[in-house]
C-alpha cells in the first residue's frame, strides 16, 4: 500500500510566500559561488517521468555537465511513457529512439526509480507514493516531465451515460496496454458505424486500427487482449469528424498517407470545395497534404463499394449530442451522433479560420465514438501548497519557454514580479502542451537542458548548493518504510520484465507481449 | 576535383586535426608533415577520443573507412558553424557517418525516416540536384522538420557516391527562439 507523506512541506519551509519573496530558506539554496561540479558535489537532479521528454532532458545535461547524477522517477514499473504507450504498435520504428534512452539509462550516473508515483497517489495498488516535498531537500534540481495524464472533453448529452463513447487516450492506452486501461474492453460488436470526434494523428492512429488487418497488427507489441477484441470488431465505415476544415486541421500527411495505402481500405472523397483552387500557391508542407487529399478523392483505385471497409474525413461539423436509438430511447447504448455544421472564417482556405455555427444539423449513424480533441496535463496535488503556478487554461507548468518554472506575483507596490524558482524546470507536454512530434519533444527537452545548463555555469541559485545532498539515498532513507524497498523498480528490473516481455512475445511471433498489469510485471522480479 | 576544392579541404582537415588535438591528452599518433591518408588520420582521432569516453557505452553510427585512394569527402557546418571535413566511403549515409564522427546529430528512429532529428540542408544546389529525389516518406517527414529549406533533406536517407564528393551540409540551428516566442502567442 501507498505509505503517507512523512514530510509536510513545512517541515521544509515550502509553505507560504516562498516564491513571491524569492528569498527562500537559507538553508535550502543560497546565492553560495559552489556552483562548479566537483566530484565531491555533482549536481544532483530529480526527473518526474520517464517519457521521451524526461529522458531528452537528462541525455543533453548528462552530456554536457559531466558528473550530473539523475535519478528518474516514473509511477509506473516500466520506462519510455508515450513511446512505450502512445506510439501505435504499427510504428516500431518511431520507438527506435528507446535505444538512446537506454544508452542513457546505461550510464552509472543514471538511476530509474520506477513503481513509485510522486506527488500524486499512485493509481495501481502496488506502486509506492512519494510526496512531492519530499525530493526537495536532497536535490540541486527537479525536472517535471510527467506529460498530460488527462484528456478534453466534449461537455455534450450522453458523453457520460451512453455505453459506446470512449475517449481516445483511453482506447490508445487500452490497445498499448497501460495497465490503467487495461479493463476499458471497447465494444466493437454493436454496429457497423465508427465516428472518431477530432483530426489530429491520434484521431487518425484510433482510426487505422479500427480499419486495419488484425493480421498486420498481430506481428506488433499490441495489447493481446486489443488483438482479440479488435479480431472481432464489426466496424466497416469510420468518419473522423472535426470543426474545421483540411486547412485548419492537426493531422499530418504521413499518418493520412499510411490511411490511404491500407489494402481493402478505401477513402470517401473529401469536400473539394473545401481545398484552395491553386494548391501550387500554398507553403510546401500544406500543399503536400492538401495535393493527397484531392487525390485521394479522384485517383483512389479503390471505391468504397468495392473495399470491405472504408473512412472519409468529416469537415465543418461540431458535435452536439450522443443519442440512443430513436426507437428505444430507453437504450443506454450509442446509435447516432448529431452534429451542427459549421462555416468557416473569414475562408476555408484561412489556416487559423475559425469555426461558426449555421444552426444546420446532421446525425450520423454510430455504434461507437471517440473523443480525440487533445490531451491535457494536471497540476501535482502539492503545486499549490508550494505555490508553483499552474496554467490552467493552456494545460502547462507556468514557464519562460524554456522551461524554467516561474511565478508570477504582484509585489507590495502593486508591480508585477516575475522570477524563476531556483532549480525548478519542466519539460515535454508539461511545459508546452499536448502537441508535436518525437522530433519536437527532442528539441524542446534539449532547450530545457539548455537552460540548466546555462543557470548551473553562470551560478544562479539551485536548491541546496551550499551542501552536499545525495539524491535517491537521501529520500530513500527518510521516506521508505521498511517492505516498501523491494517495491522499488531499477533498471536491472525493468531489464528483466522487458526480457520477459520480449520472451511472451516470440510465442505470439510478434516482437513483445506487454504485462498489461502492475502485478503481472512485478511478479517477474519476485 | 578541383585544386582549389582540394586545397581548401585539406585546410579545413588541418583545421579540424589542430581543434581535436588541442582537446587531447593523448600524444600525437601520427608524425607525418603531409596528411597522406587523411581518412586513417581522422578515424584514428576519433577511435582515440572514443576510447577515453567514459560516457557512451552505445556507438552510433556504423562506418567502415575509406579505401586508400577511394575517399570521398563530406563536409558538415554545425551548429557552432563549425565545419568538420570528413573522409567516407561511397554508400554510408550522412546521419551514420556524423555519429560515428561524434557530431551533434540525432537520429532519433534509428535511421527509419521515421523522424526529422536528422535534418541537413544541402549547402549547394547543384549538389542537390545530383542526389535521387526524396520519395514520400522522406518528404512527409521533412514536412515537418524545422527550418525547412529547398534544399533539406535527411541525413539518413543521403548515400554518399561519387558524384557527391565534396558535398558540404549545414545542420539546422536549434529552435530556442522560434520556441520562446511561440510561448507568447
Amino acid at each position: 500500500m501507498a505509505f503517507v507523506a512523512r514530510v509536510k512541506p513545512r517541515a521544509i519551509g515550502l509553505r507560504g510566500r516562498w516564491p513571491s519573496q524569492v528569498q527562500a530558506p537559507r538553508r535550502m539554496y543560497s546565492q553560495h559561488p559552489a556552483h562548479h561540479t566537483t566530484p565531491e558535489h555533482p549536481l544532483r537532479v530529480a526527473v518526474i517521468g520517464s517519457g521521451p521528454a524526461g529522458f531528452y532532458t537528462t541525455y543533453k545535461l548528462m552530456a554536457k555537465i559531466q558528473g550530473t547524477k539523475v535519478d528518474m522517477y516514473e509511477s509506473l514499473p516500466v520506462p519510455f511513457g508515450l513511446v512505450r504507450f502512445g506510439v501505435a504498435p504499427d510504428h516500431p520504428e518511431v520507438k527506435n529512439c528507446q535505444e538512446k534512452f537506454e544508452e542513457v539509462a546505461s550510464s552509472p550516473d543514471f538511476n530509474f526509480i520506477g513503481n513509485v508515483s510522486v506527488g500524486t497517489k499512485s493509481d495501481h495498488p502496488d506502486g509506492l507514493t512519494l510526496p512531492l516535498a519530499s525530493l526537495f531537500r536532497h536535490y540541486n534540481a527537479i525536472i517535471f516531465a510527467y506529460g498530460a495524464a488527462q484528456d478534453r472533453k466534449l461537455g455534450i448529452p450522453g458523453e457520460d451515460q451512453l455505453k459506446g463513447v470512449y475517449s481516445a487516450r483511453e482506447f490508445v492506452g487500452w490497445y498499448n496496454g497501460l495497465p490503467e486501461h487495461a479493463n476499458l474492453n471497447p465494444d466493437l460488436t454493436q454496429g457497423d458505424e465508427a465516428v472518431v470526434i477530432g483530426q489530429g494523428n491520434v484521431a487518425l492512429d484510433v482510426a487505422r486500427m479500427l480499419l486495419e488487418d488484425v493480421d498486420v497488427l498481430r506481428k506488433t507489441d499490441i495489447a493481446a487482449h486489443a488483438l482479440e477484441t479488435l479480431s472481432q470488431s464489426r466496424v466497416k465505415r469510420v468518419h473522423v469528424v472535426g470543426r474545421r476544415g483540411p486547412m485548419q486541421a492537426a493531422f499530418t500527411i504521413k499518418e493520412v498517407r499510411e490511411l490511404m495505402k491500407l489494402s481493402d481500405v478505401s477513402f470517401h472523397p473529401v469536400d473539394t470545395s473545401l481545398l484552395p483552387t491553386d494548391l501550387k500557391s500554398l507553403p510546401r508542407a500544406p500543399r503536400r497534404l492538401m495535393e493527397m487529399l484531392a487525390k485521394g478523392t479522384t485517383a483512389t483505385s479503390q471505391s468504397p463499394s468495392e473495399t470491405s471497409k472504408s473512412w472519409s474525413l468529416d469537415f465543418c461539423l461540431t458535435p452536439k449530442a450522443f443519442s440512443p436509438s430513436s426507437s428505444s430511447p430507453e437504450s443506454t447504448q450509442l446509435a447516432s451522433t448529431t452534429f451542427e455544421r459549421t462555416t468557416l472564417s473569414p475562408s476555408p482556405f484561412d489556416p487559423n479560420a475559425y469555426a461558426l455555427p449555421t444552426g444546420e444539423t446532421l446525425t450520423l449513424p454510430s455504434s461507437i465514438a471517440f473523443r480525440s480533441i487533445g490531451y491535457k496535463s494536471t497540476p501535482l496535488p502539492e503545486f499549490s501548497d508550494i505555490n508553483i503556478p499552474f496554467d490552467e487554461r493552456r494545460g502547462i507548468i507556468s514557464n519562460d519557454g524554456h522551461g524554467r518554472v516561474q511565478h508570477e506575483e504582484r509585489t507590495r507596490g502593486a508591480e508585477m514580479s516575475h522570477g524563476s524558482f531556483p532549480g525548478l524546470y519542466c519539460a515535454g507536454w508539461v511545459k508546452t502542451g499536448p502537441t508535436g512530434v518525437i522530433a519536437s519533444t527532442m528539441e524542446n527537452a534539449f532547450a530545457t537542458a539548455d537552460a540548466i545548463i546555462e543557470d548551473w555555469v553562470s551560478r544562479t541559485p539551485f536548491l541546496n548548493v551550499d551542501r552536499k545532498v545525495h539524491g535517491w539515498e537521501g529520500v530513500r532513507s527518510e521516506v521508505l518504510r521498511s517492505g516498501d524497498e523491494k517495491r522499488v523498480v531499477d533498471w536491472q528490473g525493468w531489464r528483466r520484465i522487458d526480457e520477459a516481455e520480449r520472451q511472451r512475445g516470440k510465442e505470439r511471433g510478434s516482437s513483445r507481449e506487454k504485462f498489461t498489469r502492475t502485478g503481472e510485471m512485478l511478479n517477474v522480479l519476485g | 576535383m578541383s585544386t582549389p576544392r582540394v586545397l581548401r579541404q585539406s585546410l579545413q582537415r588541418l583545421a579540424q586535426h589542430a581543434r581535436c588535438y588541442s582537446k587531447q591528452t593523448v600524444a600525437p599518433l601520427r608524425t607525418q608533415q603531409q596528411p597522406r591518408l587523411p581518412t586513417a588520420w581522422s578515424t584514428t582521432q576519433i577511435s582515440a577520443r572514443r576510447s577515453l569516453s567514459t560516457s557512451s557505452a552505445l556507438q552510433h553510427g556504423h562506418v567502415d573507412p575509406p579505401k586508400p585512394g577511394e575517399e570521398l569527402y563530406v563536409t558538415f557546418i554545425d551548429k557552432d558553424s563549425q565545419t568538420h571535413t570528413l573522409a567516407v566511403s561511397a554508400g554510408d549515409n550522412l546521419l551514420d557517418i556524423a555519429q560515428a564522427h561524434d557530431l551533434e546529430m540525432e537520429g532519433a528512429c534509428g535511421g527509419s525516416c521515421a523522424c526529422s532529428t536528422c535534418h541537413v540542408i544541402v549547402q549547394d544546389q547543384d549538389m542537390y540536384d545530383r542526389m535521387p529525389e526524396p520519395d514520400d516518406d522522406e518528404n512527409d517527414m521533412l514536412d515537418l522538420a524545422f527550418g525547412l529549406t529547398e534544399t533539406s533533406r535527411l541525413g539518413c536517407q543521403v548515400h554518399m557516391t561519387k558524384e557527391l564528393d565534396g558535398l558540404v551540409v549545414k545542420l539546422p540551428s536549434m529552435t530556442r527562439n522560434l520556441q520562446a516566442s511561440d510561448f507568447k502567442s
